[in-house]
């Protein structure tokens, strides 16, 4: 094949690969998954008791 | 407590408190070739002490040993927090620690020596080289085992930034530094003439792109949503930033060597490539800020978060000034000027070390259980002279390095140069003096926060943590 084909065709390839990455994270299957995501950082409660009422003390 | 129960923060413990300690000690070098630049008797006639030997140990210092000690803490703590289950591998674990902390100080003997490949931020010989290749893998081992066997399912995004930090880095490496030992302390790259040089800054920007950029925002991406208290503004965007970023960084390498013998068209690929970085990198920068929707008014009374938004602040601005200086026309004024060493800074200081130091406040307490920091006054101080320190010290180097960059291109109408070396030289002193008051302003700071860790964790006696259930 000739050189400027196949750069080509990889170039293709990685913008389609974008695209999809793109639409796989928009897609609404993964709307519940990323909220409970999103929450990760504040589920593990190790932290000092925050002087905040709005909060939940650790234990 | 059986020990799988709990966290291993022992080692998040050790590399934290070294990540303070090296802090201090890399900046007060950074200071002292401030001040030789200004007073070149500085160095005392000693070649251990001249310019060229010290300034390798300043960068080394605060990017591996104070950056380096900082990613390995949060990288573990954030791991077993978000995995909900114990670091793997507790002796590795150690060994990474004992091994960076020797690393270090092989950099801090060898250097002053002036044994040095000569590659920039790779200047440690071989055999350092060979243990850092150790050691690293260590840290991939120890890494990515705790996310093989992790209690969730999913992984989340911080992991994957420090996992492509990790992975990318060892990479980077150990091919930049493939070389033929002539002794113990010599040695010559297998690359020559213009291939070294883009193996060097494929290298070289990799390692901001990956160690000062991915691995920092691995750190943003848990303890900005931790401080504020509020979930990631948008996790897809998260998804796809986090792809573009470790996909497109690759290429920038070529932008620190427009204008030389590297090929044009590769020259071009740099440049384009750095213009596209803005995207996935204000992704981030978006995602970090927008976090705080909704908590704008913890600002007013937190300042551990105000150091966080600052940092993105100036992650947003030097990541849109570095594309800029990477097009080629703007490059041909900015190169081998002040300018890039003022870009360097607004990075490496305000958003590198400001986000760092945001994350050590945040889990200082939290690794020593104590219910917060010694001095929530104390971290307020900090964050202004942290802040005052880099507005300083950035400003200075842009008016320092624009000015240079004219001064050396401006031509009379016969085509002789303008101005000769000595007079830009002459013109940057002030700038010289303003830029050192900016550093001394900062490293100040980092005096306040050891005073503030001291009086934090002196005297107490660390309990394990229990490992949260998943939910």
């Amino acid at each position: 094949m000739d050189i400027g084909i196949f750069r080509g065709v990889i170039t293709a390839t990685l913008f389609l690969l974008f695209i999809g990455i793109w639409a796989w994270s928009w897609s609404r299957k993964r709307r519940d998954d990323f909220q409970r995501a999103a929450n990760v950082p504040l589920e593990d409660d190790s932290k000092p008791p925050s002087h905040e009422p709005n909060k939940e003390q650790s234990q | 407590m059986d020990s799988q129960s709990s966290y291993n923060d022992k080692v998040v413990r050790q590399f934290a408190i070294m990540t303070v300690v090296w802090g201090v000690v890399g900046m007060l070098v950074g200071l002292i070739i401030a001040a030789q630049l200004i007073w070149p008797a500085l160095n005392f006639d000693l070649p251990y002490l001249s310019y060229g030997r010290l300034r390798p140990l300043h960068t080394n210092a605060v990017i591996f040993a104070f950056g380096g000690s900082a990613l390995f803490a949060t990288a573990y703590y954030v791991v077993q927090r978000t995995c909900h289950v114990r670091l793997a591998f507790d002796r590795l674990a150690a060994f990474t620690f004992w091994g960076w902390q020797l690393v270090i100080v092989l950099a801090a003997i060898t250097l002053p020596l002036g044994i040095t490949q000569s590659k920039e931020y790779a200047e440690l010989e071989w055999p350092i080289d060979l243990l850092i290749a150790v050691v690293w893998v260590g840290y991939a081992i120890v890494f990515l085992g705790t996310i093989a066997k992790r209690r969730v399912k999913h992984i989340y995004v911080a992991n994957w930034f420090y996992a492509a930090f990790i992975i990318t880095v060892a990479v980077l490496h150990i091919f930049n530094n493939l070389v033929i030992p002539v002794s113990l302390t010599k040695s010559y790259p297998i690359y020559s003439g213009i291939v070294d040089g883009m193996m060097q800054w494929w290298y070289g920007h990799n390692a901001v792109g990956f160690f000062l950029t991915a691995g920092f925002l691995g750190m943003m991406y848990y303890y900005v949503p931790k401080q504020a208290g509020r979930p990631v503004y948008s996790y897809r965007l998260s998804v796809v930033h986090f792809w573009a970023l470790i996909a497109i960084y690759m290429w920038a390498g070529p932008h620190h060597l427009h204008y030389t013998s590297l090929p044009n068209w590769a020259q071009s690929i740099g440049m384009v490539f750095s213009l596209i970085l803005l995207a996935p990198s204000w992704g981030g920068m978006i995602n970090g800020i927008m976090t705080l929707s909704g908590a704008w008014h913890k600002l007013r009374t937190d300042p551990i978060l105000k150091f966080m938004i600052v940092s993105l602040s100036f992650y947003g601005m030097s990541t849109f000034e570095g594309p800029m200086m990477s097009i080629k026309t703007v490059n041909a004024l900015s190169h081998y000027t002040d300018w890039t060493i003022g870009h360097v800074h607004s990075g490496a200081l305000g958003w590198v070390a400001m986000m760092t130091i945001g994350a050590m406040y945040n889990m200082i307490p939290r690794l020593f259980n104590k219910e917060s920091m010694y001095s929530t006054k104390l971290i307020d101080v900090h964050f202004w002279t942290s802040t005052i320190g880099v507005v300083l010290y950035a400003v200075s180097m842009w008016i320092s390095g624009i000015t240079q960059g004219l001064m050396w291109r401006a031509l009379n109408d016969d085509g002789t140069l303008t101005y000769s070396f000595i007079e830009s030289l002459k013109f940057t002193y002030p700038y010289y003096g303003i830029r050192l008051l900016g550093g001394l302003v900062f490293f100040s700071g980092m005096l306040v926060m050891v005073y503030n860790v001291w009086k934090t964790v002196a005297a107490t006696k660390p309990q394990p943590v229990p490992v949260i259930q998943p939910a």
